[in-house]
């Protein structure tokens, strides 16, 4: 086993361990603090915070990458040790090595037989032509009719664990935190259902295609877990990009105004005069022609995707700044006309200690804001950019690019729904909890909502 | 009064509570409402002198809700009729008039439109009859060329045109109950005078039955017949305004009455050594044009100002809004900078400095501001807003740093436990004095206080006003008093100069301005000053 770093992989544990270190600065200012209570005092902030917890912590198990080391080939002695072009992260040993059950092409969940006819020979060496058995599905079944009892039985053990595992979890945290006064129970009714979901999934995948397989005959329920790392990523790194570039500019116009205030208008001006697809489109195709330039760089087809994730990344962020610069240029305008600002000129403090102390804590919460929304708003546009083609690579799992496939399996008779289903239904869930989330976030920080005088 | 005036509207008992809070907003408030009477009813923000007009016309907001009483208009009860038939009462029986006149109006239609819209939804008049009762109304309400204005949109008239219009619209109904809040206190103090005077003359011309929403006790005075005083969701004193003034009954009462300003007690004229001299200065700020930003033309802000203020001395700088009194203050504290002239700070000039230069004057002159709630960081403690000009400015050693903050709370009569607080867990009144004390931290020689008591209640503007001098006689500061309010004047200010559009048409001592004022400016600001004596003179602005 070797362990393989990927650029994304270091990205996404820096930027996790960054917010945590913000958040916990953010714990020292009272009146923060209490925004953050007010959110989590709703039992839909507590429920949307899981499950945006257990998407990152998918995100985070699926970004420990290794390449297996490869049994050595009978007849050849070398003490030189070879490793999987196949990269595996921990979250594919958790799953069980469900990514690794591939049929010949579709077939529906559940289902025992592949969706397309083959040719296959009988025993007399007679040709004929029938839906053949999957080859992970239904082989312990002794007769096709058991499967739906096979399936409860199944399910029914699995349930038990789920709660168990789940009542050993929950009960832990109930220790420590049962005289809070937070809706807690919300969170952990949440946590019990993931769990109970997963234990399922991890239970019955061995026997079963949950969601079906896809027309590479790869699992669908497993490509759809692999999507999420791949959302959440783009979805903070992309903010993340965007917010140091957009918070600079913004408040730089916004406070010294003149000459500087012109040169940041006239940037995000010309920016948003571009239309963004054509120029991400530009920028990815220019950047996957240096990729296929230089294959020497990349040990791995993994890297290589990668690579051109970043790239998106990056080309994303750097594009979407200009709705959160002009905000923030507003709001700092606003601010420092504010008497507290003049104040500080009369008392001689700094330019850098007046933009560091009056001006940036007073528009965290736009930032804050603009983090959660964009975060969904990013994620539905690494879904529209796969399918017009300049997505993510094809060999990284997206939800962008089951869906881009489902542009020919919808038109299909019998339809196959499945891959879209799959894919849409983890995009829901994270998309509409965080675009919640993001709304009770705003609920809170906005003054303008809050009962507080802020700025008035 | 000759007969008793027929009662247009009675409010029984009402009471008012927060729905999230459970609070107790109106507390039982019963009065009448008479044809051809002014009925005041005055009190601080808070004590909830809206909230009763809003639950009268049914019009509260979500989280407020009527638990109790009564509002009758001729033989109705208001809180049974159905939603429809409250609608023709806010229209045709009762109008309202707003604080904020600007806000009331649709900016993208003119004024004449509005006015005709209305009326278009009352009566059955079309073309240009309508367009006839428009520009009568607008006669009516003493709005000038009337056919001109006809097709003006609201920012081309001025706040009391504005104000004008939207009394227009409320009479067009022919309502007779008019419901005024606060309709004057966005206005200019010789504007408010004469809307006053406006709505004055309509309540006898028409016979309206007024309900007058103020805060203000020179309005009650100049303008109504009956008052009543609001303190915490009550009427603790109701009577005719007269035998109000002459004997108030509540404690609280008396202490409104006696926040306005005796007139007649002055500072003497001041004798000593000039700390700031300003000579002929101009703040103009170019307004640019086009695609190059070129300089096209300058508002003339301040226009060729000279002053000079010594040390211990108070110099009141009196105009109205937008008259560059303001700026003239920014420009001191270098702000603003300055076109032309020059700001001599004890013999040095100081608008030439550059940043480094000026830090030594930064520590002598300092500033208060209006608004005691947007000229502190939300963000920071106390401590923390006091210790930004001391630590900025002055090196202090650890244990004087650390009395500092302890005398100068108590000094301000607020105490060190405040220190750790948040601006927002603070009242207005607490809040300037944490301002003087931020102020006061870096032992300033001049202080430019601009409006520091307008944003304050009443009761609580004294206190302040009294701090203020108190600290005066005790540190020998000298103050540039900013004001819209020449009430103030008098007990403070040992001179005061009148500005106008930019420039100061009539400065002198404090006695010669406001006893023998020379310009005609000055003496239209006085006269639409307030005074104790009214209740014996005859109103001599009321018509």
């Amino acid at each position: 086993m070797k362990p393989l770093l990927l650029w994304s992989d270091l990205l996404i544990y820096v930027l996790v361990l960054m917010l945590c270190l913000f958040f916990l600065r953010l714990r020292s200012d009272p009146q923060t603090r209490e925004h953050w209570r007010r959110v989590f005092s709703t039992r839909l902030g507590m429920v949307t915070f899981t499950l945006i917890l257990v998407y990152v912590g998918i995100a985070l198990l699926d970004s420990l990458h290794f390449r297996r080391a490869l049994e050595p080939v009978a007849g050849t002695q070398s003490s030189e040790r070879f490793y999987d072009n196949q990269v595996t992260s921990a979250l594919d040993v958790m799953l069980g090595g469900m990514g690794e059950r591939f049929e010949r092409t579709y077939s529906s969940p559940f289902a025992l037989i592949s969706f397309a006819k083959e040719n296959m020979k009988d025993e007399n060496g007679a040709l004929y032509r029938d839906f053949p058995q999957l080859e992970h599905a239904g082989r312990h079944l002794s007769a096709p009719a058991e499967r739906w009892t096979d399936v409860l039985k199944k399910s029914i053990t699995a349930l038990i664990w789920g709660l168990l595992i789940s009542a050993v979890l929950v009960g832990m945290q109930w220790a420590f935190l049962r005289r809070s006064s937070l809706p807690w129970y919300a969170s952990w009714l949440t946590q019990t259902t993931v769990i109970c979901l997963a234990v399922w999934l991890v239970l019955i995948s061995p026997y079963y295609h949950v969601l079906g397989t896809d027309r590479g005959g790869a699992d669908v329920a497993y490509q759809s877990i692999k999507g999420v790392r791949t959302a959440v990523l783009l979805g903070t790194l992309a903010t993340l990009i965007m917010l140091p570039i957009a918070v600079t500019l913004g408040v730089m116009a916004g406070y010294f105004k003149g000459r500087v205030d012109d040169v940041v208008q006239y940037l995000y001006t010309t920016m948003s005069s571009i239309p963004g697809i054509l120029l991400i489109a530009a920028s990815v195709l220019l950047f996957q022609v240096y990729i296929d330039l230089h294959p020497d760089f990349f040990s791995t087809g993994m890297e290589k995707a990668d690579a051109r994730f970043i790239a998106l990344c990056f080309i994303l962020g750097v594009t979407s700044w200009s709705s959160l610069c002009r905000l923030i240029r507003g709001e700092t305008l606003k601010i420092s006309q504010l008497e507290f600002v003049q104040a500080a000129h009369a008392f001689g403090v700094s330019h850098s200690r007046i933009v560091t102390r009056h001006i940036l804590p007073n528009v965290v919460h736009i930032i804050l804001i603009t983090f959660v929304l964009d975060f969904s708003s990013l994620v539905l546009a690494e879904a529209v950019l796969s399918y017009i083609g300049v997505g993510i690579d094809p060999a990284m799992g997206s939800w962008g690019n089951m869906i881009n496939s489902a542009r020919s399996e919808l038109s299909r008779e019998p339809v196959v729904w499945w891959t879209l289903s799959g894919a849409f239904f983890f995009m829901f869930v994270l998309v509409l909890a965080a675009n919640l989330f993001a709304d009770l976030v705003r609920d809170a920080f906005d003054p303008r909502t809050g009962s507080r005088v802020a700025t008035a | 009064m000759m007969a008793r005036p027929n009662v247009l509207m009675q409010v029984q008992d009402l009471r008012v509570k927060g729905l999230e809070t459970g609070g107790t907003i109106l507390n039982g408030v019963s009065f009448e409402l008479k044809a051809g009477e002014i009925f005041a009813l005055v009190g601080e923000s808070g004590s909830g002198k809206s909230v009763t007009s809003l639950a009268a016309m049914r019009l509260l907001p979500a989280a407020l809700a009527i638990t109790g009483g009564e509002v009758r208009v001729a033989g109705l009860d208001l809180f049974e009729l159905p939603e429809a038939d409250m609608q023709t009462v806010r229209g045709e029986r009762v109008a309202m008039i707003f604080q904020n006149a600007m806000s009331a109006l649709n900016p993208v239609q003119t004024v004449g439109e509005q006015v005709a819209e209305t009326l278009r939804l009352h009566t059955s008049q079309r073309g240009s009859a309508l367009r006839q009762q428009v520009l009568q109304l607008f006669a009516e309400v003493g709005i000038k060329s009337p056919n001109e204005r006809y097709s003006f949109y609201p920012h081309q008239l001025s706040g009391g045109q504005q104000q004008r219009v939207l009394i227009a619209m409320a009479l067009a109904c022919e309502p007779n109950i008019l419901i005024a809040d606060e309709p004057t206190t966005a206005l200019d103090v010789t504007i408010q005078q004469q809307v006053l005077a406006l709505i004055k003359g309509l309540t006898r011309s028409r016979q309206l039955a007024v309900l007058l929403i103020t805060h203000d006790m020179s309005v009650v005075r100049n303008t109504a017949d009956e008052v009543a005083v609001m303190y915490r969701g009550e009427i603790i004193e109701q009577a005719a305004v007269d035998a109000f003034f002459r004997n108030p009954k509540e404690a609280y009462s008396r202490r409104l009455i006696e926040a306005l300003p005796n007139l007649a007690d002055f500072h003497s004229a001041f004798e000593g050594e000039a700390l700031l001299e300003l000579d002929d200065v101009k703040v103009h700020f170019p307004v640019r044009k086009g695609i190059l930003q070129r300089i096209s033309d300058y508002v003339r802000a301040v226009d060729g100002v000279s002053l000079s203020i010594g040390r211990g001395e108070t110099y009141a700088l009196v105009g109205e809004s937008g008259s560059g009194k303001s700026t003239l203050g920014r420009a001191i504290l270098n702000l603003d900078r300055i076109s032309a002239g020059s700001i001599t700070f004890q013999g040095v000039s100081i608008h030439s400095l550059n940043r480094r230069a000026l830090l030594p004057y930064r520590k002598k002159i300092q500033v208060i501001f209006q608004n005691p709630f947007s000229s502190m960081n939300p963000r920071l403690t106390l401590r923390e807003i006091i210790y930004e000009g001391v630590d900025s400015l002055m090196n202090l050693s650890g244990i004087e740093r650390e009395q500092r903050i302890t005398v100068l709370l108590d000094r301000v009569q607020l105490g060190a436990e405040f220190s750790q607080r948040y601006p927002h867990e603070l009242s207005g009144g607490q809040l300037q004095r944490v301002a003087i004390a931020r102020a006061l931290a870096v032992e300033p020689e001049l202080i430019i206080c601009d409006e520091p008591t307008s944003a304050l209640d009443v009761s609580i503007r004294a206190e302040v006003l009294e701090l203020l001098q108190e600290l005066q006689s005790e540190f020998g500061v000298s103050y540039l008093f900013i004001t819209h309010d020449l009430s103030i004047v008098p007990g403070l200010a040992h001179r005061v100069g009148v500005m106008q559009s930019g420039r100061l048409v009539e400065q002198g001592t404090a006695e010669e301005i406001l006893t023998r004022p020379q310009h005609p400016y000055t003496q239209a600001l006085l006269a639409s000053v307030p005074r104790v004596d009214a209740a014996e003179s005859t109103d001599s602005t009321g018509e």
